[in-house]
């Protein structure tokens, strides 16, 4: 268990930045997940904690002390990769036993930690089998079992569910926050998915372009994004933002609905043409333009399927927006201006 | 509604060589046929007319062909001179084969690494492999040289050997030896590296992290996961550099002609001073025919092995 720390943290490649100036600190235990685009450089700041890569400029300190220095196998962290990266040539057992036979472990030991990580993530079977007979979810549970075996003060994980099926992802996300709950290992995740991260997060950092936007919980960066990227980022459908004056004004599409479903209260008025109705099962997406706007504003409302009120495409309706859901930015800094709704 | 029936749909017509180019059993045949006849002709003929010299008394100077059994065979085997070119042979082939995997595995992990003048250390390294090798053995001649070797005075004006030390590389049979091993190994390292190299970059970067992180240095990197994963491409490398250096007679013949007293004599120079210079055809053919088991053994074995190693 240890604190991770990037200070004034830059790494360049061929002149462009990949890593700018990135400040950020992982608590204790913390869950911290890396969330961007990709090329934002969530990945070259991990491996730049991990040791694979070395900082132009800046420095990275593990439990308070700069390791910047040091190689990958004197910080004493955990990797998990998008690919697993298991050995192909050794088997499982082989695999999850490398790190201790490494440091030079007595046998004895490292056989007792092979058990003890094997049945943690249910792969006591797979023991004597090479990776290439396992499949996709197995072998993730091997990473993470090969991860866990020596005990690390960190855990970095590069997207390590992006190759597993959708309906697999779910329950391998489940038994990833819990077992990570349960051995209390400061974790650093890295991914592109914003499901992922809302539900993994203890807090989430949202990347782009090399920098740290905004860091925060899952609520706060959902809930009052710092600027529009992250407005836009989070949230599928990503927020509506329509030009009001020198601002824009930016709202979820959840709360964007027809004014039958609330007629009264400190509500903000429009007049909808429905474009096109997407039919998702547990929601209607509705995309329409604002009537009475120039430039036209093209919004999306996020309708919970259980709201039954009859829509067409090509016709004009009701919508209303609850004044606390409305969030403005500026239109050339981009940056939140009010304090948000949460 | 009949009418829509009355004038048949136009076919589509394919030319002559589309059709051709369709049928895929005539085409395979077609494809497949200079390759046929280059093994036929320049493989198999020569192959079966070398089997049935050995067995025979032909030489140059007759015209008459006596079937003698295998009375070549038994010649050979009692001479002093076939054992002497199968141990060369073998020591040669061993030795310098050892050499050029660990050259290779060197120099491949050197190019795998990027610097500024790559493109031209490569082709350097590669430039052994595509010069022709009896040009080669000839500008090693040189360097071996018995007045002029530039070895010798390059080490003498360093002043590593003493005054009165100058070997004759061609001369002294372990020398003249060494300098074969030594020039089969300039000649095989260039194609060993490159398909090393071959290997190397085939290997996920991730796993060369992976390892870092879970706290494998350089050697045990190397050795328990680079070495293993490249195994099957290395045999493949191996198998090339076995079977060029095992049936080689061009750098023998260049460098020493089999000399000093057929000490460097190798199976297939030794079929070729027989056959060819002695007019022994019968005899050097059954002396090359003893190449034939060795490389064909070598050839499944490595093939086999390869295979099973083989990962995904």
């Amino acid at each position: 268990m240890a604190t991770v720390e990037a200070r004034n943290l830059t790494k360049l490649f061929d002149q462009v930045h990949a890593v700018d100036g990135i400040n950020l600190l992982a608590q204790e235990g913390e869950f911290l997940v890396l969330l961007g685009p990709s090329g934002c450089g969530k990945t070259t700041l991990m491996r730049l904690i991990a040791g694979l890569e070395r900082p132009t400029k800046g420095d990275i300190a593990i439990d308070g002390k700069v390791v910047t220095d040091l190689p990958p196998r004197a910080r004493n962290i955990a990797m998990v990769f998008q690919s697993y990266a298991l050995y192909p040539h050794l088997t499982v057992e082989r695999n999850i036993s490398f790190p201790l036979r490494a440091v030079g472990m007595p046998k004895g030991q490292i056989r007792e930690k092979v058990e003890w990580a094997a049945q943690m993530f249910g792969i006591e079977r797979f023991l004597d089998r090479k990776p290439r007979q396992l499949s996709g979810g197995e072998r993730q549970r091997v990473a993470l079992a090969r991860a866990v075996v020596r005990e690390p003060v960190v855990f970095l994980l590069d997207e390590p569910l992006s190759n597993l099926d959708a309906k697999l992802r779910n329950s391998a996300r489940d038994e990833l926050k819990q077992f990570q709950r349960s051995l209390g290992t400061t974790t650093i995740y890295v991914t592109h998915d914003q499901a992922e991260a809302m539900g993994l997060g203890d807090r989430i950092a949202v990347l782009n372009q090399g920098k740290v936007i905004q860091i925060g919980t899952p609520q706060e960066i959902y809930g009052s994004p710092m600027d529009t990227f992250v407005a836009t980022f989070i949230g599928s459908p990503p927020m509506n933002l329509i030009e009001d004056g020198g601002t824009w004004l930016g709202f979820r599409p959840e709360a964007l609905l027809p004014k039958e479903v609330e007629p009264d209260g400190d509500n903000m008025n429009f007049r909808l043409r429905i474009t096109r109705i997407e039919y998702l099962g547990a929601d209607r997406l509705v995309y329409g333009v604002i009537e009475g706007r120039t430039p036209e504003a093209h919004v999306i409302s996020k309708i919970p399927t259980n709201i039954r009120i009859e829509l067409a495409a090509g016709q004009g309706y009701d919508f209303v927006l609850r004044k606390q859901d409305i969030q403005r930015f500026d239109r050339h800094s981009s940056l939140r201006l009010n304090g948000g709704a949460t | 509604m009949i009418d829509t029936y009355t004038t048949a749909p136009k076919r589509a017509e394919a030319g002559l060589l589309a059709r051709f180019a369709d049928n895929e059993r005539w085409l395979s045949r077609v494809m497949l046929a200079p390759a046929i006849l280059y093994i036929v002709l320049l493989v198999g003929f020569p192959f079966l007319l070398s089997l049935f010299y050995s067995l025979s008394s032909v030489t140059v100077a007759s015209r008459e062909i006596h079937f003698v059994g295998l009375e070549n065979f038994r010649r050979i085997v009692e001479s002093g001179t076939f054992w002497l070119s199968l141990k060369n042979t073998i020591l040669i082939t061993v030795i310098s084969q050892f050499f050029v995997i660990v050259f290779a595995n060197i120099l491949a992990m050197a190019l795998l690494v990027d610097f500024r003048v790559k493109w031209f250390v490569r082709f350097l390294i590669l430039l052994p492999w595509v010069a022709p090798i009896s040009l080669g053995s000839i500008g090693w001649l040189w360097i071996f040289d018995s007045i002029y070797s530039i070895i010798n005075w390059t080490v003498r004006v360093i002043g590593l050997f003493g005054p009165n030390f100058w070997p004759i590389w061609l001369g002294q049979p372990d020398l003249a030896i060494a300098s074969i091993i030594i020039v089969n190994v300039w000649r095989i390292v260039p194609l060993a590296t490159v398909i090393v190299l071959a290997g190397l970059t085939s290997i996920p970067k991730d796993i060369h992290d992976a390892a870092a992180v879970d706290g494998a240095g350089f050697w045990r990197r190397h050795f328990q996961i680079t070495a293993p994963l490249i195994m099957p491409i290395t045999l493949v490398a191996l198998l090339f550099g076995i079977i060029f250096t095992f049936t080689d007679l061009i750098v023998v013949f260049v460098l020493t002609r089999g000399g000093p007293y057929d000490q460097t004599q190798v199976i297939a120079s030794w079929a070729y001073f027989t056959g060819i210079q002695g007019g022994d055809l019968a005899g050097g053919a059954a002396i090359s025919l003893f190449l034939f088991p060795v490389l064909v053994a070598v050839a499944v074995l490595f093939l086999w092995f390869a295979r099973r190693a083989e990962v995904t």
